[in-house]
């Protein structure tokens, strides 16, 4: 799992009370016939952010997106860009520029042309025009191509191209719709950087639809996580990461092993849940408070979870302690992912570094093995 | 979903001002274009509204004039058929009534008279037999451009469409100086000793078909084409792998896969081919029966619009059946494509 | 060397068929002797009194004229009946519209010709328009069928475009009408020739349903070429059909060749994109 590539000294604006949102979505619902395709979503998006809205297939992110455009109109609920109520106003009239996802390159145009289209829509100068192309050409280096037509640039030029033509008449917002979903992975890697590098140094603010959380990860500031039309959690990659609110967002963000568990202890430093499947007591040092009785998963991320064998000895707390057999290995090179079927019955995925050569092979199939985990490494989710 | 914006705006564009006298022509024109948008019929409902009318006015409503006329009565005046409705003065209520009439006879006529019946019958069968000609040629036709090298497939394909593009009419005369007697065909077999010269095809039904397979052929074989050319041919490879003969492939995946296209070819062939007038006219023989030619000669000939109009009507809902299939293709074809 | 199998035998068999009776209409269009079966002698008198036929003359000018404004109507009209079934989306009357605009495309000639005229009749009746049948009936009812066949060729043209395009356009600015001249018009230009061309050809085609809706003083060609017909062979049809064919052929020829060219170009761009990439 790659981890946030922001710098820390990034500025949090939605960290700060007095910061104003430079986008507002307020209660906003659309319904297609009998279709909720997005369902009462509030989010609030501050200037220079690059804000991802992050989900599966139907869960709602195009369409919320297109109605930031303009392409649809909210069923209920109000959009306000930079303060101004966006209802009724046509995409044309918008301060907002799109990326789409098909790139609409318009095929009769040069690359020229696209880039100089919506300048011309606005009856900027010609020179002026000619100008911003070349500054725009130059920034997504493309310079020796202008002259060209949209279908003799390979994938990723397109792709450049799509996105100096949205940013030519210089949106206050951006939005992207999978901007890296039509490139192959080695070069979507490369790009995602390009990406936050034009970002930071226009200033400009993005919304980027994603359904892949690695990029939504790279990118973002923050995420918005949507499954059927709903958010489900809004918060930095850290956040959403470590401290996932629901099921839904600890499953669709990495992997995760769940344990079914009841809290038998809720103190203002700890709980504990008793959980017969993970076969050992939780202990957790941080967490929401949950009422005694309830029963509740705690989430683990695989990387988080260490593994011995068992006849090594040194053990000292049988909290988050447990033992299984391993049944799967899979060898990645840097890593290695190892099943394991607890005594419970349960199978936990557990992710180790391949700190030595392989041929030493600490661990392997059907060896006993011993599972520990920090206080620190659980997450409880009630929900 | 996502056609809302598309030229749907007219009616919010709608803060043009009241027109001034004395603008003159331009007032005049925004004062038109301010009522089309009050009434939204300016910008996508006009790209609407403009060729709807056309059509209720040009295409619909003549068909329930055909209907209406096909219930009156033949007269002789202009135009030579009675109105439904009609003004009588009931002398014993003392008022004027209206009264509608409707004529059924031209409809009895045409369930009695058995020229009729047997004029659908063999209008039927004749486009039917035309249509599996057609078939039977243009489906190794269209399947073997499908197989073609892709650098050949479109030279081929326009030396489908080419006589098509060519007078319909002149393509059906050639065929007279091929069949009649003393004929091409006919000198050819005779100097072969097969045949007469004297031997003649043309004025019999199998000039008819002949005829009609020759026209309506690239009707056949264009959508057999269209469909043939999307089969992945990795499923006749499948197919074989798992121990198929060719011709078995062929049987148990090409044919089910192209049924759309034989199902779209054959209607194309066969609707219009039952109405068919020029062919039967002019290659067929006296007794070629076609219902084309009874209309064409009640109309023109013995000037019975209503007898016309009713075998128009019949003939008509003959057909619904088969343009509703032809639709109901049309339109998935269409979804599949969106 | 690859079997000459059943396909083939098909193909030839299928292209004999469609083109030798063409090819012997030519050829004797060509023959000195009036009598189309007995080979006289070359000769192009046929075409000389073709030229002097002023009846056909006549018809042919008439029909071309007829011929290039309901194509013109039929593409307008056409476009946006295209237009609106690809791009809508759903609105009130959508399949109505769908179904008239397909349902001409299979209609049988005499229903077409027949309810035309009627109507025609009744409103002359009605309104005391159309005054008598003209060129103008005739133009009215060929746009109308040819509008469905350009509304297909248009139909299938939009939906291999991707509707993002014109909402990108829209997103960069342009207003709905101007996005219409900028972006949709030129992408759907090709189909809309082509859709243009076909109108004419059918129009130009046409006989059974000009026979209905016109009048006296409005004969066209195929009518002229009909009622000679029905009298016999005669060596001016085969003239008149060779020039058809030529006319046909040239631009067809030109229109490969052009596609070729592209076809040439679009290679050429695909491997500069590889390479570029």
């Amino acid at each position: 799992m790659s981890q946030t590539v922001r710098k820390p000294s990034r500025l949090e604006p939605w960290q700060d009370a007095k910061e104003t949102p430079y986008v507002r979505i307020e209660k906003v619902s659309k319904r297609f016939g009998d279709f909720l395709a997005v369902d009462d979503v509030n989010l609030s998006i501050y200037r220079g952010e690059l804000f991802s809205l992050l989900g599966g297939s139907g869960s709602g992110k195009t369409t919320l997106l297109r109605m930031l455009a303009g392409f649809e109109q909210p069923s209920e609920g109000k959009i306000f860009i930079d303060g101004v109520d966006m209802s009724g106003i046509p995409p044309y009239e918008r301060p907002v520029n799109m990326m789409f996802q098909s790139y609409a390159l318009f095929p009769h145009m040069s690359v020229e042309e696209n880039i100089a289209f919506g300048l011309k829509q606005d009856r900027m100068g010609r020179d002026q025009i000619r100008e911003r192309v070349a500054e725009m050409l130059d920034l997504v280096q493309l310079s020796k191509f202008g002259k060209r037509r949209p279908h003799q640039l390979s994938g990723g030029q397109r792709q450049r191209v799509a996105l100096a033509r949205a940013l030519a008449k210089r949106p206050k917002l951006l939005l992207l719709d999978e901007p890296l979903g039509a490139l192959d992975k080695r070069l979507r890697e490369k790009t995602q950087f390009e990406l936050v590098n034009i970002q930071e140094k226009l200033g400009v603010t993005f919304v980027v639809v994603t359904h892949d959380q690695e990029e939504a990860m790279t990118m973002s500031t923050r995420i918005a996580v949507m499954n059927q039309g709903y958010i489900v959690q809004v918060g930095t990659p850290t956040e959403v990461y470590e401290y996932p609110n629901t099921r839904f967002t600890a499953q669709f963000i990495g992997d995760v092993n769940l344990f079914e568990g009841r809290v038998i202890e809720d103190e203002p430093d700890h709980v504990l849940i008793a959980s017969e499947e993970a076969g050992c007591d939780l202990y957790i040092n941080h967490g929401t408070p949950t009422p005694v009785g309830s029963q509740v998963a705690v989430a683990v991320r695989p990387e988080k979870i260490m593994l011995r064998k068992e006849d090594d000895d040194g053990v000292a707390d049988d909290r988050n302690l447990t033992a299984g057999t391993v049944r799967e290995i899979a060898y990645l090179g840097d890593a290695s992912i190892y099943i394991i079927e607890l005594d419970s019955g349960k199978t936990v995925r557990v992710t180790a570094p391949n700190v030595t050569r392989r041929v030493d092979m600490p661990i392997t199939w059907e060896d006993r093995v011993q599972l520990s985990w920090r206080p620190y490494a659980g997450v409880v989710l009630t929900q | 979903m996502s056609r809302q914006g598309f030229l749907s705006l007219g009616d919010r564009m709608s803060d043009t001002p009241p027109p001034n006298v004395g603008d003159g022509l331009a007032g005049i024109w925004r004062f038109i274009v301010a009522t089309l948008r009050r009434l939204g019929l300016w910008g996508r409902g006009f790209v609407i509204a403009a060729p709807y009318f056309w059509l209720l006015l040009f295409f619909l409503i003549p068909f329930l004039i055909v209907f209406k006329i096909s219930f009156s009565e033949a007269v002789i005046a202009q135009p030579p058929y009675a109105g439904l409705l009609q003004w009588i003065s009931d002398p014993d209520l003392g008022e004027l009534r209206l009264q509608i009439t409707l004529n059924l006879s031209n409809y009895l006529r045409l369930l009695s008279d058995d020229l009729y019946w047997s004029a659908y019958l063999s209008s039927v069968q004749m486009a039917a037999v035309s249509t599996l000609l057609c078939l039977a040629l243009g489906y190794p036709m269209a399947y073997a451009i499908a197989k073609a090298p892709p650098s050949r497939r479109g030279a081929l394909l326009m030396l489908i469409i080419l006589p098509f593009w060519t007078s319909f009419l002149i393509r059906v005369y050639a065929w007279i100086g091929i069949l009649k007697a003393n004929g091409l065909l006919s000198n050819l077999l005779a100097s072969l000793g097969l045949a007469d010269p004297s031997f003649e095809l043309l004025y019999t039904d199998f000039a008819v078909y002949v005829g009609i397979t020759y026209s309506y052929l690239p009707f056949m074989i264009l959508p057999l084409y269209a469909n043939l050319e999307k089969h992945d041919p990795i499923l006749l490879e499948a197919a074989a792998d798992l121990g198929c003969r060719p011709w078995q492939a062929f049987l148990r995946v090409t044919l089910p896969l192209s049924m759309p296209g034989i199902i779209a070819g054959s209607l194309l062939v066969f609707i219009p081919a039952v109405g068919e007038f020029v062919i039967p006219e002019l290659l067929g023989g006296p007794d070629t029966l076609m219902i084309g030619k009874v209309l064409w000669t009640e109309f023109f000939n013995n000037r019975d619009w209503p007898v016309a109009a009713a075998v128009a009507t019949a003939l008509l809902l003959f057909l619904v059946a088969p343009i509703m299939v032809f639709q109901y293709t049309q339109g998935k074809q269409q979804e599949r494509e969106d | 060397m690859k079997r000459f199998g059943f396909l083939s035998w098909a193909l030839v068999f299928g292209y004999a068929f469609l083109y030798v009776p063409i090819g012997l209409l030519i050829l004797y269009s060509f023959n000195e002797s009036r009598l189309v079966t007995v080979w006289g002698g070359f000769s192009t008198k046929w075409y000389a009194e073709l030229l002097n036929n002023e009846q056909l003359v006549n018809g042919a000018l008439l029909s071309l004229q007829i011929a290039a404004s309901s194509a013109t109507m039929a593409v307008i009209l056409g476009s946006m009946v295209g237009l609106a079934l690809t791009r809508f989306g759903r609105f009130r009357g959508r399949t109505l519209l769908g179904g008239m605009i397909s349902a001409p495309l299979v209609m049988p000639d005499v229903i077409t010709g027949l309810s035309l005229l009627l109507l025609f009749v009744a409103l002359e009746g009605l309104l005391g328009w159309p005054d008598g049948r003209s060129a103008t009936t005739i133009t009215i009812a060929h746009t109308t069928f040819a509008m469905a066949y350009v509304a297909v060729v248009v139909q299938s043209r939009l939906a291999g475009f991707d509707e993002s395009l014109e909402e990108a356009a829209m997103d960069l600015g342009a207003r709905p009408f101007k996005v219409f001249f900028i972006i949709t018009l030129p992408l759907i230009f090709p189909a809309v020739v082509s859709g243009w061309l076909l109108a004419f050809t059918l129009s130009l085609d046409d006989l059974v349903i000009a026979s209905f809706v016109s009048g006296p003083g409005s004969t066209t060609l195929p009518m002229v070429i009909f009622s000679s017909v029905r009298l016999g062979v005669s060596p001016q049809i085969n003239a008149l059909a060779t020039i058809f064919v030529l006319v046909v052929a040239a631009g067809v020829f030109a229109a490969a060749m052009l596609m070729a060219r592209q076809d040439a170009a679009r290679r050429r761009d695909e491997q500069m994109a590889a390479q570029g990439g």
